[in-house]
């Protein structure tokens, strides 16, 4: 089977599996609005907490309140998107160590939709709300010369930001084919990785820059556009073109991603009775 | 051959915790050397102990597991290499995991098979109406799966893996823990499965009664290894198990003699237990008893499953091991 065809195998067999999954969640109606609500709360207040810092100090390691904004809008954004789509790969152990794999194995679809699709859940578009809403107002606050390349520089930031943080999830559950519990380490990663994101590159070290840009390319999500966009210095004095590069990493980080998955598929030994 | 099974293997290294951050690595092999063939149509039990390796070898027929060594064709089609293509010529029904949506009603998860294995619509609703009917589902079709009995659900999913028509249908225990009522459902449906649409039927069980009213050929494995393949009378021949044949009679009277076609095995006040050899009808047996004897009540108890495979591997000379002799540390 080409590649194209598995892909849209993919999305076919995704749409049908998470339409199962919203059926089966407003089954219990009272439950979903009050999911929802309490999601929105919570990713409310996500963002509240920043506000709170910026009442005691102007600026976070040299960045100013609606730059900062901006940068948490791209992560949110971004991340809520991959979220929505691959969210449930953590559940990925549960389902090796009780068995239930096995049964989606025998089905004619990719695996991989199946299982991103597993437990699909409608509230999370509260996240991708709620990180627009913030972009949204950064994008009417930050004091930018705006150009038509650096308008499109915005939506295709958060595009490869998303694909970069799905690639993220997918190497966190392909972890799970090794240890079944590593649920846990894939958190850290995906939800640990855009809250650092919230923060400006300047309030972190250098190592540590290096290795969210180099080895987790989270730099890609909205760092290295964010700075280009207002006019601030690189992380890393990366050159300028670099801005651009997140859909390059998106598919890099991709084509990796799905090559561990693969290997980590063809291991998959299920689970004795 | 439709399914070809050559000289498959299936080693499992099994890291094992022996103190701090001490860790001991095994290899259990699972399945050993297994070669057998079957035909298009045919309906093969397969049984052995637990643990024996049934749900591995149904696990590598169906791709879920890839061989460690051997070859495996089912429909011409290499199982772990072409999953998803293979997946529209088989059915798998694990007995203990359903497959149906727990909080929807049944119709929903049918009408995902519908739409996932692209059935055409007009063959859908024929299926759907003849498995539903066979099964007695029809009332339950809007009922949620939670509210389902097990037997039910195990129904619910026979329907499920037959809707995309099938050739060959695997059942992994499908009748463990089910009702006398929902068992006999299911028996009568496979058989007419297998003889009114020739889908090849392999499964495993607990249940003798299953292999001896569905199965002409039976599979035994323990081990990882084929122990023995052919009828199923030839099964207790080998191990020379016994049938109970379990009389009332009107009073207490002595030892029923059947010459050399029974023994008493044990006797309870008007009650008596005869033993006889499970490959021979017990017609005769019944009706000399009855001509001889004040008769008030009878019935047949077949072996269990244990107790003859047990037996039979006894015979062989086949000292089971302990599962540590078959690892290497
Ligand atoms: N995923 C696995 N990992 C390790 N060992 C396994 C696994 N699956 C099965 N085994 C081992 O392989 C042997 C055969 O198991 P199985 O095929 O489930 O037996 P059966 O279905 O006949 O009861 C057992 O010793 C079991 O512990
Ligand atoms: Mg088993």
């Amino acid at each position: 089977m080409g590649e194209v065809t598995r892909l849209g195998e993919g999305l076919r067999a995704y749409r049908l599996i998470a339409g199962m999954w919203i059926r089966s969640s407003l089954t219990y109606r009272a439950s979903f609005f009050l999911t929802l609500i309490g999601n929105l709360v919570v990713t409310g207040l996500d963002f509240a907490t920043i506000l709170l810092m910026f009442t005691q100090v102007d600026r976070l390691g040299g960045w100013t309140m609606p730059e900062v904004a901006f940068l948490y809008g791209l992560s949110a954004t971004a991340f809520g998107f991959a979220d929505l789509v691959f969210g449930s790969l953590d559940v990925l152990g549960t389902r090796i160590r009780d068995g239930s794999f096995d049964t989606l194995l025998v089905r004619p679809a990719p695996v991989l939709a199946q299982i991103g699709a597993d437990h699909f859940a409608l509230r999370r578009l509260g996240r991708i709300s709620q990180g627009g809403l913030v972009l949204a107002y950064a994008l009417t606050a930050i004091d930018v010369d705006w150009t038509p390349e650096k308008v499109l520089l915005v939506p295709v930031t958060v595009a490869g930001g998303a694909v970069i943080f799905c690639a993220l999830f997918l190497m966190g559950a392909t972890f799970q084919f090794v240890a079944g519990d590593a649920a846990e380490v894939q958190n850290a990663f995906t939800y640990g990785g855009t809250t650092l994101l919230q923060y400006p590159p300047t309030v972190f070290g250098k190592d540590f820059v290096r290795g969210v840009t180099f080895l987790l390319p989270l730099a890609f999500v909205n760092w290295i556009p964010a700075a280009h966009i207002l006019g601030r210095p690189y992380p890393l004095r990366l050159p300028e073109w670099t801005a651009w590069a997140p859909p390059l990493v998106a598919v890099a980080g991709c084509a990796l991603a799905g090559l561990a998955w693969r290997v980590g598929l063809r291991s998959y030994r299920s689970t004795g009775s | 051959m439709f399914i070809e099974v050559d000289g498959v293997e299936k080693v499992f290294e099994v890291r094992k915790k022996t103190g701090f951050l001490k860790r001991e690595r095994r290899q259990v092999r699972a399945v050993d050397e297994l070669s057998f063939t079957v035909a298009r149509g045919e309906m093969v039990g397969y049984i052995g102990p637990n643990g024996a390796g049934k749900s591995t070898t149904i696990k590598m027929l169906t791709g879920i597991l890839t061989p460690s060594g051997g070859r495996l064709r089912v429909a011409g089609i290499d199982p772990s290499r072409e999953r998803t293509k293979l997946a529209h010529r088989i059915g798998v029904v694990f007995g203990q995991r359903t497959t149906l949506w727990w909080d929807l009603p049944l119709i929903d998860s049918y009408r995902l098979m519908h739409r996932m294995y692209r059935i055409p619509d007009a063959r859908y609703r024929e299926n759907l109406d003849r498995l539903v009917e066979l099964l007695s589902l029809d009332t339950l079709l809007d009922v949620p799966v939670r509210q389902l009995s097990l037997g039910q659900r195990m129904r619910g999913d026979i329907v499920a893996a037959l809707l995309h028509d099938p050739d060959v249908l695997y059942l992994d225990e499908p009748t463990i823990g089910l009702d006398v009522i929902s068992k006999s459902k299911v028996r009568d449906f496979l058989r007419e499965l297998n003889e009114e649409h020739g889908t090849t039927v392999l499964l495993t069980t607990h249940d003798l009664q299953d292999i001896e009213q569905l199965c002409s050929r039976v599979m035994v494995i323990d081990h990882g290894r084929l122990m023995y393949d052919g009828p199923l009378a030839g099964l207790h021949e080998v191990g020379e198990s016994e049938r109970t044949l379990v009389v009332d009679l009107e009073r207490e009277l002595p030892p029923i003699d059947m010459g050399g076609a029974a023994r008493v095995v044990k006797v309870e006040g008007p009650r008596q237990w005869l033993a006889f050899p499970a490959s021979e009808s017990a017609a005769p047996l019944v009706a000399r008893v009855a001509a001889e004897y004040p008769l008030v009540d009878l019935s047949v108890r077949e072996p269990d499953i244990e107790t003859v495979i047990a037996k039979m591997l006894h015979s062989l000379g086949d000292t089971p091991k302990p599962p540590s002799d078959r690892t290497t540390a």
